[in-house]
């Protein structure tokens, strides 16, 4: 019997694939306001699932999300009208995916805040690149999409893309690879001493989850008509994904989610309510959840229900204590 | 304990005090209003540019309007209620704001908001939901056909391609005329608007048999600009055009004062038509060309700035709030005349055009604006299309700086 057939596999997934075609009638239900609400919270859904798929294990903090979302939205402006939208969404994959690579292979060496601020410096540095090659090529700076594609259907597609991810995520979570990465993540000298290749491990999962940021982007980009470096690369997208997935916890593959939902209901409640105080009422709300929740909704559900499974901590003990002796 | 028991019955006072205030607002729902609702952007980069030319009209036109008492519908007076929220500059949220507007507060008009992005992410849906769509600050080179792809969208600014046009034609003038030679040096901010007009500016200059000798960008944020202008300098043109946005258009005009040039044509761009450019520059504002332009002649108009001041405290700038403020008085108008707060009704009156604004009879839409003005006696008046009314005669060559020297 394959892995894929155990018990185990199939009760979580079957439940999700329920879930998840349950959600598929939403747009049915409510009017276009709640689909757009809705749209923004499967699309951080899968921004903050897919930043911490990469740096909740390897605890690499990037702020790069913004890099690939806008790569996506950049290719769909580029090819929107040019071929079919499977395929312009099959060419913004490959175009993070290699953006991906070349940075992963270059920047993963890197520990730590170096890290950081490589991510945030290449925001900046794609920008200037796109808006250079704008500027003096193409001497376009704005550029349009008029695609058919409605609202309902972007849903849809980031629906899909969901399922895909947190599919892709549980499959991980049980493979070689993912333990791999929890190891590196806890320790990367013991790993190496494991006989781990570091770097391609972190190169693997870095572009995995950038190729669905990429795909976010893309799906996203037919909703603005209107796409100029500014608007496709705002540093902002960055800071509220990395906030959201702290907030949910992102060790746990559902704990971004739990973090998504408020923060997304939160901005809309305080947008909606309060346009001029906006944020300054957010940055109270961020220090009350630094203060009150450190450890995430993840870490509170953990503290109340003491878990009889082995938690990740012990793991890390265990590891630390076997990585001593190795040495 | 004390303190538990106090912090409780403040919680309880507040949360009072909020359902009391939630239910007088509810109160106020009660009596007919006409809903006007706008998201703009409040934080982040498009801030300084939408409380320049958008926001404060919005605001002021909403107050003359409540003070008189009303729109005036049919044998009514209906006050106007305004819903706003912040679209931090963001697409995404603006489109979000605008789904709110029309599907939870359901607003009856919805203004537009700030910007060429801003303005084309909420378009589509507008368009999907019946609403006009007053674009009062998008300059783009789609416009002819965004106003054919949206029924009710008007794109107020127009093209970038005009300004260009425009400023090309009054050049040809100038050199047919033998004042100025063919040498025009060209330099653009990197940045969209910057993009567009150099582009068109480029392909008019050439058509009209102008030596473009110098055609470069310079970087959004620059404000060093002393090398261009050096390098400019030697080159012998007559005319210098910057495609520049308000932090370059100081430095350049700065630089050029410090330098010592001083083109027959000085020709500067967004930025030089706001009032600090004056404050900035004083006497050195005179003869300086830019887009845009005021008949401030014109007693409408004088009226207008007179008001905008009482109201905000500054001036409007010379180009887009004037544009905005005529495309809120056609709407008034149009409501006045449609008789009713039906929102089709509204949109044929708009469509039909004739209102009697600050721009004179007007439609949405039109480009019945000053294409090209220039500082004269600390004011900026306009001189092109020289076909239009109250056109003033270019003060020619530009005369020499100085405050630098």
């Amino acid at each position: 019997m394959t892995p894929f057939l155990k018990p185990d596999f199939i009760r979580p997934v079957a439940i999700g694939a329920a879930i998840f075609a349950a959600l598929a009638f939403l747009p049915s239900l409510v009017d276009s306001y709640y689909m757009s609400l809705a749209i923004s919270v499967v699309s951080f859904a899968v921004l903050a699932t897919a930043w911490s798929m990469f740096s909740g294990p390897t605890r690499y903090i990037s702020l790069a999300t913004v890099v690939f979302f806008g790569i996506g939205a950049y290719t769909v402006a580029v090819l929107g009208e040019v071929m079919a939208f499977p395929l312009v969404l099959l060419c913004a994959g490959l175009a993070g995916t290699v953006v991906a690579l070349l940075v992963g292979f270059s920047t993963l060496r890197l520990a730590g805040v170096y890290f950081v601020i490589f991510t945030f410096g290449l925001t900046e540095l794609v920008r200037q690149v796109v808006s250079w090659y704008e500027v003096n090529v193409t001497r376009e700076m704005g550029r349009y999409v008029f695609l058919d594609i409605t609202q309902n259907d972007i849903y849809w597609q980031l629906l899909a893309l969901f399922a895909v991810l947190l599919l892709t995520g549980f499959v991980l979570g049980r493979s070689r690879l993912g333990f791999a990465l929890r190891i590196i993540g806890e320790d990367e000298t013991v790993a190496k001493h494991c006989g781990i290749d570091v770097t391609r491990v972190k190169v693997a999962l870095f572009v995995l989850s950038a190729l669905f940021m990429t795909l976010t982007g893309a799906i996203i980009a037919p909703r603005w008509t209107y796409i100029d470096p500014v608007i496709a690369f705002n540093p902002m997208l960055s800071f509220q994904v990395v906030i959201m997935a702290l907030l949910g916890g992102p060790r746990r593959l559902l704990g971004p989610l739990l973090g998504v939902i408020p923060l997304t209901l939160l901005f809309e409640v305080l947008t909606a309510s309060f346009p001029n105080h906006f944020s300054i009422l957010l940055g109270c709300v961020f220090m009350v959840i630094v203060y009150l929740l450190p450890g995430g909704v993840v870490g509170l559900y953990e503290k109340y229900r003491a878990p009889k499974k082995r938690t990740l901590s012990t793991d890390t003990e265990t590891t630390r204590k076997s990585g001593e002796k190795t040495a | 304990m004390q303190i538990s028991a106090k912090l409780r019955i403040a919680t309880i006072a507040a949360a009072t005090t909020a359902l009391m205030s939630t239910a007088t607002l509810f109160g106020a729902n009660a009596q007919e209003t006409y809903r006007i609702g706008y998201a703009i952007s409040k934080t982040g980069p498009g801030a300084p540019g939408a409380a320049t030319s958008t926001t404060p009209n919005y605001e002021m036109w909403v107050k003359e309007i409540n003070d008189a008492g009303g729109l005036k519908v049919g044998d009514k007076q209906i006050p106007i209620e305004v819903v706003e929220y912040d679209d931090r500059s963001s697409s995404e949220e603006a489109v979000r704001a605008v789904e709110r507007l029309i599907n939870q507060d359901k607003v009856d008009f919805i203004l537009s908001p700030w910007g060429t992005g801003m303005n084309l992410a909420v378009a589509p849906i507008l368009d999907r939901a019946g609403y006009a769509h007053l674009a009062g600050t998008a300059v783009t080179d789609k416009a002819p056909q965004l106003a054919q792809r949206w029924k009710n969208s008007y794109w107020l600014l127009g093209t970038g391609e005009q300004y260009a046009v425009e400023m090309a034609e009054f050049l040809k003038g100038l050199k047919d005329a033998g004042k100025i030679n063919d040498k025009v040096a060209m330099i653009a901010v990197a940045d969209g608007f910057g993009i567009e007009l150099s582009k068109a500016g480029r392909a008019a200059l050439e058509d009209r048999d102008f030596d473009l000798v110098y055609d470069k960008t310079y970087p959004l944020g620059s404000q060093d600009l002393a090398t261009i202008v050096n390098d400019i300098k030697s080159l012998g043109a007559d005319t210098f055009v910057a495609f520049s946005y308000p932090p370059g258009t100081l430095g350049l005009t700065e630089q050029s004062r410090v330098l010592g040039f001083n083109p027959k044509v000085f020709y500067a761009g967004v930025g030089t038509a706001f009032p600090l450019y004056k404050d900035r520059f004083g006497a050195d504002a005179e003869g300086v060309v830019s887009l845009g332009g005021a008949s401030e002649n014109d007693p409408k108009i004088a009226d207008y700035i007179k008001r905008h001041i009482a109201f905000a405290g500054r001036e409007p700038d010379r180009w887009a709030s004037i544009v905005n403020w005529a495309s809120l008085q056609s709407l008034q108008q149009a409501i006045e005349r449609a008789g009713s707060t039906d929102r089709e009704a509204v949109n044929a009156e708009l469509a039909k055009g004739g209102f009697d604004t600050i721009l004179g009879t007007y439609k949405p839409g039109d480009q019945t604006f000053w294409q090209v003005g220039q500082w004269q006696d600390g004011k900026f008046v306009g001189v092109a299309p020289t076909s239009m009314e109250g056109a003033h005669e270019l003060v020619f060559p530009k005369p020499a700086w100085k405050g630098a020297n």
